[in-house]
């Protein structure tokens, strides 16, 4: 990993270098590919077929925990929403969501948590723990193919401002923001891959970088390490902010959950 | 939570090639890897998959470090009767999966 | 914010990866690999097809498909497919053992690579007789080396 950031350094220097001046605006609505149409055939076929897809294996233990007792209350999340391709269809593709207890935005993540400590009175799952990310993918992959549904109102105007200006504002050793690689510069190589436009249809996914399934959040902390800024901690309120700028700027495309990704 | 997915078409005719596709997750460390303080991370794998029909061994399968994490092994075996196919993973610390799937052949 | 120590070990970091690493595998190592499963053979070149993407998205992941011209009877079939390369910490890739039942001499999976290299394929018939293939393959990100971070 190490080596890779330190590649993933000198790479973005020298590309930025005589650049730095440039302001870009966000990729219109008609130029937005998904990150799968960057991805080589065989990494696109890894994620259109089940058996092939690892994710799998987490849609299989999601499906386990979906009917499995849990906390005081003793109740599945099967004993309140039944099954889960019926209620759970079309749930995904609206979070991050505004949650009225908390008076602001939650991602799904924190949604299946609420219940965990709400209606099951039970611990909340860590966040990436195995079993977050398994319901997490499980209930996502219910969605797969609806179109991504988030709808900005008043409520969370001011949230997505917030996201969109941590989204523009540079940081990092590195100072450059994540519009400078994403809006202005998606399509050009760094690091031998082709960097795409930010637009989180697929999470949580199997990075192959990761070898492993991961959320749209640990994606975030690794570009934050990237331009060498400090990422904020997981569940951190910034990080939702911008998972609902990026799924607004994903806003019409289809969900693809669970995707494969390099 | 480790689990394994075989995916093996329920029916085929006598004397069909059909294609097992077969998953398991796993970590598959290698072996090779170092934490940021230079300490070595042992070695984690799966070392070995069989697949029986019937009792009959039709594929076997020797792992090193260098199949990627949570692996994908796809073959083929003709159909030459109804049964079921076995599968068992094995490996380091004592590693065991296994996974079975009915056949229908007519 | 990161650490003064932390920057540093990003730039000895960046002195130290412009040095090739000891430990990995060579051609030597390799043809030593080979000489175990094949004993004295002569190895032929053909009937086998290495199907691997020449430009490789991640080297954590890169599928792998092996194909053998043979007619897969009783008489005439692939006892095994041996997969082998030259610059992974170690030689062997995945051995798979097959045999008259398998209909087709086919095999796909998946394997890391942590360089750009050659890698060879090996077919063991049950004629006793071996044959092979080899591709080049250009590895943008590498495998085996990764630290946990």
């Amino acid at each position: 990993m190490r080596l890779v950031t330190t590649l993933l350094i000198a790479s973005v220097a020298g590309l930025l270098i005589g650049r730095l001046d440039a302001h870009a605006g966000e990729v219109p609505l008609q130029d937005r590919r998904s990150g799968y149409e960057f991805m080589s055939p065989e990494t696109r076929a890894m994620q259109d077929d089940e058996v092939a897809n690892p994710a799998t294996l987490w849609i299989l233990d999601g499906e386990s925990l979906w009917v499995r007792k849990a906390g005081t209350a003793n109740v599945s999340c099967a004993g309140c929403h039944g099954d889960a391709d019926k209620s759970m269809r079309g749930v995904a593709v609206r979070y991050p969501a505004f949650d009225p207890d908390e008076g602001r935005p939650v991602n799904l993540e924190q949604r299946i948590n609420a219940c965990r400590t709400g209606a099951q009175q039970a611990a909340a799952f860590p966040y990436e723990s195995r079993e977050l990310l398994a319901l997490t993918t499980y209930v996502a992959r219910q969605s797969r193919g609806m179109p991504i549904d988030i709808k900005i109102d008043a409520q969370l105007q001011p949230f997505l401002e917030r996201g969109r200006a941590s989204y523009e504002r540079r940081q990092g050793q590195l100072n450059i923001s994540c519009a400078q690689c994403h809006d202005q510069y998606w399509g050009k190589k760094l690091a031998g891959n082709p960097i795409p436009q930010a637009l989180p249809t697929g999470y949580p996914l199997y990075r192959l970088e990761w070898q492993s399934l991961g959320s749209l959040q640990r994606r975030l902390r690794n570009c934050f390490n990237g331009t060498r800024a400090e990422a904020y901690p997981y569940d951190a309120p910034e990080l939702v902010e911008l998972e609902l700028y990026l799924m607004w700027r994903a806003r019409g495309m289809k969900l693809e959950t669970p995707a494969v990704r390099p | 939570m480790a689990r394994a997915v075989v995916n093996v078409p329920p029916k085929a005719k006598r004397g069909d090639i059909i294609e097992i596709r077969t998953l398991v997750g796993h970590v598959m460390e290698t072996g090779f890897r170092h934490t940021q303080t230079g300490q070595p991370i042992a070695r984690n794998i799966i070392t070995q998959f069989v697949c029986t029909y019937n009792g009959a061994e039709i594929c076997r399968s020797d792992f090193s470090p260098a199949v990627a994490a949570n692996p994908l092994l796809i073959f083929t075996t003709i159909a030459t009767e109804s049964g079921t196919l076995e599968f068992k993973w094995t490996g380091d610390n004592d590693f065991v999966m296994t996974a079975s799937a009915s056949l229908a052949v007519e | 914010m990161t650490t003064r120590r932390e920057f540093l070990a990003a730039a000895g970091a960046l002195l130290v990866t412009l040095h090739p690493r000891e430990s990995d595998a060579t051609p030597a190592m390799m043809q030593e690999a080979v000489r175990k499963v094949v004993g004295d053979a002569q190895i032929r070149t053909g009937k086998v097809k290495l199907d691997l993407p020449p430009l490789i998205d991640n080297g954590n992941v890169v599928p792998l498909a092996v194909a053998v011209e043979s007619p897969m009877t009783p008489t005439d079939y692939v006892k095994a497919i041996h997969v082998f390369n030259e610059r992974n910490p170690q030689p062997n890739i995945i051995s798979v053992y097959l045999g008259p039942r398998a209909g087709r001499a086919r095999i796909t999976s998946r394997i890391r690579l942590a360089d750009s290299q050659t890698i060879t394929a090996i077919a063991q018939l049950s004629d006793g007789s071996f044959w092979q293939t080899t591709q080049d393959v250009v590895v943008t990100v590498a495998a085996c080396a990764e630290e946990i971070s």
